[in-house]
């Protein structure tokens, strides 16, 4: 078996008496998508953050390519090639859509401490932005400020952002929510040839989604992942169909 | 051209103009105020960079203003005395060289902010008013405390410091070494705001997890910011105290933290030329009020309060519109 590029182990979070995360251990392979499903408030969000560094765990370890990241902040694990979309979006609104994806291309190429050329006259910049831009399906709106995006506009950006860092491995929340029908098949359709370029670990509620795209899928109920498996193994799960897809057993 | 581009022209053109056509009409009172406002154009433009970029909101800018003034204080003093500062283990003497003078009030100027920044910006919000805040006054009392330069009463020099080839003590000479200054500085902070730092700081300002997301540490871009914006405050305190030729704790106060974020404010928060017309409107204002009325800040107040209220981009948003976005 390959080494995982992604691991957690152990992961625990408390909210005062509310367990958002119990003992959670779960993995991202070379060339896969983990999708990871789960009830609104099972704690997906709040593993995610402590995955890219927003939020310390009480007690386990995150590690991302062989190393112990679980001490490092948010900007150390994004340099170190992890890459995040948000649940909502974060972006720079009041600039350009070509200016948020400018910075995913100096964060990634470690130049966002130059101080006197303009960003938009920096070539090298400029490539990997209009590249990710282009992928996306946005380079007719680079010079549209980012307020005017509507809602999917807005996710493709979000996208668009974590592929300038050429990362080694992604983490998305819900990068479908609000997208429509056409937005959603158009994603999904795009992730399906992300997987060759770096691993998804992808939350996801829109199930047409993830059976289509997961090679794995893991289950998290109130905090604790009551299963992990192909697509096959999960709809067939009897305690993911009793505790999540809502039947009786 | 963009508006704002043609209103900035504009700007530049008055700075320009004005004061050449006071010197030929033997005006040097009018010179005078001019490069008091160029001056403190300047402290302004420096605050513009934490406030308008970073959207640090420094109630602490006095203490840059402040230690650029006592650099060169410090420096002159002690050379017209011909008493060295220190004598040993090395020999340092004062100095009446603007060139140096203005290195020594940058490079304390710097530090101070550095230092001030690095345990400022571990808070934000009111926290982060309210420390720069404590920091400003700390050296304000210091001042005041510290008989070797003046205490409370200052210190006061006996010729305006020295420029290569310039006669200093002529108002239009040295207003055209400040004006010199502010348009270098103008460039600078230009070329600053377009460059990727200028973006990161920027979208730092917007959505700090934004940039912490794509590797980038918002606490570095806002240190750094800072420290840029305090050194050329610190500049700019050196040439009031030179203009003056006296320098005391009233620099160091939070009043002067105050003026010098109502000329941002009042000009246009974030604006390239914002600090440059609120400082020439202050000046004037102070001017013309000034005299009629010892309540004068009154109306200052109002007019604040009406910008405030309605005019969120200051004078240039209003007269030039949403700017930015894309250029
Ligand atoms: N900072 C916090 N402080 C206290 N409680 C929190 C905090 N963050 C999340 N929670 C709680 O933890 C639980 C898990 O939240 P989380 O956002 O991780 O859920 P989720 O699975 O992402 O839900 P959704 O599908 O709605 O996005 C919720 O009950 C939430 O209210
Ligand atoms: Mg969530």
């Amino acid at each position: 078996m390959t080494e995982p590029i992604l691991q957690t182990i152990g992961i625990t979070k408390s909210f005062g008496a509310l367990q958002a995360s119990q003992d959670i251990s779960i993995d991202l392979r070379p060339g896969e998508i983990h999708a990871l499903i789960g009830p609104n408030g099972a704690g997906k969000s709040t593993l995610i953050k402590q995955i890219a560094g927003g939020l310390r765990p009480d007690a386990g370890q995150v590690l991302f390519r062989g190393e112990d990241v679980t001490p490092l902040g948010t900007a150390e694990r994004a340099r170190r090639g992890l890459a995040r979309t948000f649940q909502i979006s974060a972006l720079a609104m009041e600039d350009t859509v070509l200016q948020n994806a400018l910075l995913g291309a100096m964060g990634a190429g470690g130049t966002a401490f130059r101080f006197f050329r303009p960003a938009l006259a920096q070539r090298d910049l400029r490539a990997v932005a209009e590249n990710a831009l282009e992928l996306v399906g946005l380079s007719a709106h680079a010079a549209t400020p980012t307020f005017e995006l509507s809602h999917g506009q807005r996710r493709q950006l979000e996208v668009a952002v974590a592929l300038t860092l050429a990362p080694k491995a992604f983490v998305m929340d819900e990068p479908m929510a609000g997208l429509g029908f056409e937005g959603s098949k158009n994603l999904t359709n795009f992730l399906d040839r992300l997987r060759d370029t770096a691993p998804i670990l992808l939350v996801e509620h829109d199930m047409d989604a993830v059976f289509a795209l997961a090679d794995r899928v893991s289950v998290l109920v109130y905090g604790r992942i009551i299963a992990t498996g192909t697509v096959e193994e999960i709809r067939n799960d009897p305690d993911v169909r009793v505790a999540y897809l809502g039947e009786d057993a | 051209m963009s508006r704002e581009q043609i209103l900035n022209a504009a700007v530049m053109l008055a700075l320009v103009a004005f004061p050449l056509w006071a010197w030929a009409a033997d005006e040097p009172f009018l010179i005078t105020l001019t490069t008091k406002a160029a001056i403190l154009a300047l402290a302004g433009v420096g605050l513009n960079i934490a406030l308008g970029l970073g959207g640090l909101v420094s109630l602490g800018h006095a203490a840059f203003f402040g230690i650029g003034g006592y650099a060169m204080g410090v420096l002159a003093s002690h050379a017209q005395l011909y008493d060295p500062i220190l004598e040993s283990p090395f020999l340092i003497e004062g100095t009446k060289s603007m060139p140096i003078i203005w290195l020594v009030a940058i490079t304390a100027s710097g530090l101070a902010a550095l230092a001030i920044g690095a345990l400022s910006l571990r808070t934000s919000g009111v926290y982060f008013i309210m420390i720069t805040l404590a920091f400003g006054q700390m050296l304000y009392f210091f001042a005041i405390s510290w008989p070797a330069y003046g205490g409370e009463d200052g210190l006061s020099i006996y010729a305006r410091n020295d420029f290569p080839g310039l006669n200093t003590l002529d108002p239009i000479q040295f207003y055209i070494i400040v004006l010199a200054l502010l348009a270098a500085v103008l460039l600078l902070t230009s070329r600053l705001a377009k460059s990727p730092f200028g973006l990161a700081l920027n979208a730092a300002r917007q959505s700090p997890v934004r940039v912490e997301t794509v590797g980038i540490s918002p606490y570095r871009l806002r240190l750094i910011a800072f420290t840029i914006s305090g050194m050329i405050t610190g500049l700019a305190g050196a040439l009031f105290a030179d203009l003056n030729r006296f320098v005391s704790p009233t620099m160091l106060s939070w009043q002067t933290s105050g003026e010098i974020m109502v000329f941002v404010i009042i000009g246009g928060v974030a604006r390239l030329f914002g600090p440059v017309v609120g400082a020439m409107l202050f000046i004037l204002l102070e001017h013309l009020l000034g005299g009629l009325s010892d309540y004068w800040h009154v109306y200052l107040g109002v007019l604040l309060l009406l910008i405030v209220l309605f005019a969120r981009g200051g004078v240039i948003g209003s007269l030039a519109g949403r700017g930015k976005a894309h250029d």
